[in-house]
């Protein structure tokens, strides 16, 4: 190729192709082997802790409703629950764009079926092995989806909790929850199971409000705002609620 | 068969995408045809069960008979009548779709689901120059959430949900057994629902011929009853006293019953020729 490129003559035949090359166009953005594959390593905006626990009529499911990027409060109104069908709520910690991929997913999955004719509800205990599988199939490309997922609702008539994460790990139990939710709100719960073993529904929602204050007070990257999802035999109901007004910070100015 | 009736040759059967003058697909016509040369099987359903059974055959005196019904799943089972091979595609399509609806949602993949699946599946292959039809008909027999079911599938890709069916050989003398008595089957008992299933496959035999636990095979699934096969030894508590009971059909008058419903269906060729001989030409049971 030397030989060929001093054979022109620069002056005569300025940008054209040397003899046994191509001509390069002008603002060709030509991909080169050795671009990096371009994987998730780390999350952007990402929620914090989903706490979730069965009950006396059913499995009930929250998560605040903020995103953080890095500890920056960056959205205040983010949702990171939603209902998949009559039988069937995910929650997700993690990352939000994630979340809001798989939420996609699921959605377009259910008017699939819809749309087949299909008598089955995805319920609950599918959605979890579905997700486990895609989860731990995304992890095997090292591409993973980075979320703690909370699936709650109905398997075949009884209540449901079930947790899959970001590599596929899984489980099934009465009380989950991810993030600083597993340090501060499980302990709570198992606490409310040993007094009272079965959950009235006033019961369980007022666990659950102490649960999202507690963390609230103690992780920098919780809300006072936070979703909440009641799963019954009737189907799923979602509230917005906010402890704002009832939080307490005089601790915080001890000393001062 | 119909390409050479009279002394003139069909011009419009040699591809199965190619529609006749009147609008019929012959070559789909002609693979409905290889549904009747298989041996007969029934299926009933009642409130809590369905049922198949199958009358097999044995090539010859040296060959063992061949099997007819084949498991899908723990709430699934298929018997089929036609071309042995093309069962054996289909089948293990369907077992595929069962494991996968396990492995991806961890639950049973319901009938219907699994119907539209086998369906379009078994559409495609009428659909396309370089295809032929599935030259096999199936009997499903499963229970899922909505129940107990017995599906009827034809090589023309058409399927049928049905409270009871019979395909195969001579099979209308078993269609007119169901069809008397078809009020009795929602509330039958397992038993009982075996038992009609068995007479009305006897009503498909010569009068000289019995079932036996050689030549039956039976399937049963049901609301808490996991699927499970009879074959043999385990099937002749179910045959005792079968043979003992009047025919209700009458071997002799169904032969000549089926023939006359089959051409009056308009089947091309059913009653051109005798069933049993084209039964040896081709690999159907």
């Amino acid at each position: 190729m030397n030989i060929s490129r001093q054979l022109v003559n620069p002056m005569l035949w300025s940008g054209g192709p040397v003899p046994g090359e191509f001509y390069e166009f002008p603002r060709i953005c030509r991909k080169t082997e050795s671009d990096p594959l371009k994987h998730t390593l780390y999350p952007s905006t990402s929620g914090t802790s989903v706490v979730g626990f069965t009950y006396k009529d059913g499995v009930m499911i929250a998560a605040d409703t903020k995103g953080s990027y890095g500890s920056l409060s960056r959205f205040m109104d983010i949702d990171r629950l939603f209902k998949a069908t009559d039988q069937a709520v995910l929650a997700c910690g993690g990352d939000i764009a994630d979340y809001q991929f798989i939420k996609d997913v699921i959605e377009q999955k259910v008017r699939d079926d819809e749309c087949a004719g299909s008598m089955k509800v995805l319920d609950a205990g599918s959605l979890h092995c579905w997700l486990t599988r895609v989860l731990y199939n995304r992890r095997t490309r090292f591409d993973p989806l980075w979320l703690d997922c909370v699936v709650a609702g109905f398997k075949a008539g009884k209540p449901f909790l079930g947790f899959v994460n970001k590599i596929g790990m899984a489980y099934e139990a009465d009380e989950i929850a991810s993030g600083f939710g597993v340090h501060f709100s499980l302990p709570m719960i198992r606490d409310a199971r040993d007094k009272k073993s079965e959950l009235t529904k006033e019961e369980a929602r007022k666990l659950m409000r102490e649960c999202m204050k507690i963390l609230y007070y103690r992780d920098c990257k919780a809300h006072h705002k936070y979703q909440i999802a009641d799963i019954t035999a009737e189907g799923v109901k979602i509230d917005v609620c906010d402890f704002k007004k009832e939080t307490n910070w005089d601790v915080a100015f001890y000393g001062n | 068969m119909k390409a050479f009736i009279g002394k003139f040759r069909n011009q419009y059967d040699n591809d199965v995408t190619v529609w006749s003058p009147q609008g019929r697909l012959h070559q789909v016509e002609y693979a409905m045809e290889a549904v009747k040369q298989g041996s007969a099987t029934v299926g009933i359903k009642s409130k809590t069960h369905a049922v198949i059974v199958a009358l097999k055959r044995a090539s010859s005196e040296l060959a063992a008979h061949q099997k007819k019904i084949i498991p899908i799943d723990t709430h699934i089972a298929i018997s089929i009548s036609g071309l042995t091979a093309d069962a054996r595609v289909l089948s293990r399509f369907m077992r595929t779709e069962c494991l996968n609806e396990r492995f991806s949602h961890n639950r049973p993949l319901s009938l219907n689901e699994l119907m539209w699946r086998v369906g379009a599946k078994m559409q495609s292959a009428t659909q396309g120059y370089d295809k032929r039809p599935y030259g096999v008909g199936l009997l499903l027999a499963g229970y899922d959430e909505d129940g107990p079911h017995i599906y009827q599938t034809c090589p023309s890709a058409n399927f049928y949900d049905c409270k009871a069916m019979a395909i195969g050989a001579r099979s209308q003398s078993s269609r007119t057994y169901l069809e008397r008595h078809l009020d009795e089957f929602v509330d039958a008992s397992r038993d009982e629902i075996i038992r009609h299933c068995l007479r009305a496959l006897r009503d498909t035999l010569p009068n000289d011929i019995e079932l036996t636990s050689k030549n039956c095979s039976m399937a049963v699934v049901g609301k808490c009853d996991p699927l499970k096969l009879y074959d043999d030894d385990a099937i002749a508590p179910f045959l005792e006293g079968l043979d003992q009971e009047e025919r209700r059909g009458g071997g002799g008058r169904a032969d000549t019953a089926a023939t006359s419903a089959e051409a009056a269906e308009g089947a091309p060729g059913s009653a051109t020729q005798p069933e049993e001989t084209q039964g040896e030409r081709m690999d159907t049971d």
